[in-house]
């Protein structure tokens, strides 16, 4: 019988399960933020229920948090353990010739989105938790004593959008992030098992890769435009 | 066909290796990669220098002794062939052939282009088999209905060679591939249902201590495999894997 808690085969599930709950996360993130471009009243509504509901900020969030940190040191784990396999490298080697580069290459196009989920963070996480949390103000007001002013959100979204140099960071991540989605969809599948229908989920994955990224890197650009 | 091959050379498993470039002329393009071999052998038995030492027995493609890689893919370019069914027609006159052993810390270089593949023994040695008493009262496999379906998903299992090719093409050298075809061809049977939990456990924990990297799902081992055996056999594996330990 088996003495290792984790198997290979238990590691490869859990970041399966771990990419599996990011890319349902990557879904509702995007419908959110595709709400500031149909209506700011509404993204800003949401905003603020998101921001205050005690399940998403104290369960959810938290939850969210281990994911994305146990999914990219899981992989990193990972990575280290593929590369002591192998300590002689090919002298000639043509990998092009039986699999793609991006499934390849996921701990680079995961180490992008790594990056990037750190700007992110900056940019709007370090600052929701400093203004509710550390300052109290839970309003989410433009001007916490003055009702009237209306929510905060929506302004501060379309301000971080004004510098072209923060919009081609986003799109350059949101591309790596759809090329290590390309790989990741299907092979989260691969992982727990699930064989049958692996055609649709291969071309449901692809859509699901291309669609979603698209959809951020159109916002992006949608906010910029507006300045 | 004048061909130059460059080809790893190592004295013994404890020596360094290195690539060293031999010329080769008239190779008729019917002939197959280890006939091309054995004539580059010849040559240099008559200039009094090493061989190069290589694997090779049934030479028909079941043994899988034969375990090169060629130009930079397990079995060379050819698809569901292993080195000794890879006809020389496959390269073109003039071209350069990149020839080493397949290479992966489970696997250890004992000479040239041979490896130590002994841990795919163990892995097999841990659990796949099936216990049945044949001190003369065995029961006739056919007495056993099995639906057609999963009998032929069996026997295309059944057919993984034990080559290796998987474990040399992954970039992670992962032997999941030879592992699940091992795991499901009992899996798909009645015969197999017994010993399953402990034989997807121990196997897969074999596999664990030889040193074998992970699955990253990148299906180049499909690719490469001489019987295509099918990335199917892992989701299967993984599935196995997850009973057994619920």
């Amino acid at each position: 019988m088996s003495k290792s808690k984790f198997t290979t085969i238990g590691r490869k599930i859990l970041m399966a399960l771990s990419g599996f709950f990011l890319m349902f996360f990557l879904l509702q993130h995007l419908t959110i933020n595709m709400l500031s471009v149909i209506s700011p009243d509404t993204f800003n509504e949401v905003s603020q229920f998101m921001g205050t509901n005690p399940v998403v900020q104290f369960a959810l969030q938290p939850v969210l948090i281990f994911a994305v940190f146990f999914h990219f040191i899981m992989g990193i784990v990972l990575e280290l353990q593929n590369r002591r396999a192998r300590t002689v490298k090919y002298a000639y080697n043509k990998p092009s010739a039986n699999s793609n580069w991006m499934s390849r290459n996921m701990i680079y196009s995961g180490l992008v989105v790594l990056a990037f989920l750190g700007l992110h963070f900056y940019d709007f996480w370090v600052h929701e938790i400093t203004e509710k949390y550390i300052d109290g103000d839970m309003t989410g007001l433009i001007d916490p004593n003055n009702p009237n002013s209306g929510y905060r959100y929506y302004d501060e979204l379309s301000e971080k959008f004004i510098d072209p140099i923060r919009v081609i960071i986003y799109i350059i991540s949101f591309v790596l992030l759809a090329l290590h989605l390309l790989h990741g969809f299907q092979s989260s599948f691969q992982s727990v098992g699930v064989s049958k229908g692996k055609n649709f989920i291969k071309k449901f994955g692809n859509a699901f890769a291309i669609v979603v990224p698209a959809g951020f890197i159109f916002i992006a650009i949608f906010h910029f435009l507006q300045h | 066909m004048n061909l130059t091959l460059k080809i790893w050379r190592q004295k013994d498993a404890k020596s360094p290796g290195k690539m060293v470039t031999y010329p080769i002329s008239n190779i008729e393009g019917h002939m197959s990669f280890l006939e091309m071999m054995d004539i580059l052998n010849d040559e240099l038995i008559e200039k009094g220098e090493e061989p190069v030492a290589f694997d090779h027995d049934c030479r028909e493609g079941i043994c899988g002794m034969c375990s090169m890689y060629i130009n930079g893919e397990a079995h060379g370019p050819d698809r569901k062939v292993t080195t000794c069914q890879l006809h020389m027609r496959m390269f073109k006159d003039g071209e350069t052939i990149h020839i080493e052993p397949f290479r992966a810390n489970s696997f250890p270089v004992l000479k040239d282009l041979m490896v130590d593949r002994s841990a795919f023994d163990r892995i097999q040695q841990a659990g796949g088999y099936i216990s049945v008493n044949t001190s003369g009262n065995t029961q006739d496999a056919n007495s056993l209905p099995i639906p057609k379906a999963d009998a032929d998903l069996a026997m295309d299992a059944a057919t993984c060679i034990g080559c290796g090719a998987c474990v040399a093409t992954c970039k992670n050298s992962s032997a999941m591939l030879f592992v699940s075809a091992k795991v499901s061809q009992y899996a798909l049977l009645p015969q197999g249902q017994v010993e399953a939990n402990d034989r997807v456990l121990n196997m897969v924990n074999q596999m664990d201590i030889e040193g074998f990297g992970n699955c990253t799902n990148t299906g180049a081992c499909e690719v490469e495999c001489p019987k295509g055996i099918s990335l199917d056999n892992i989701a299967r594996m993984n599935r196995e894997l997850m009973k057994a330990k619920v």
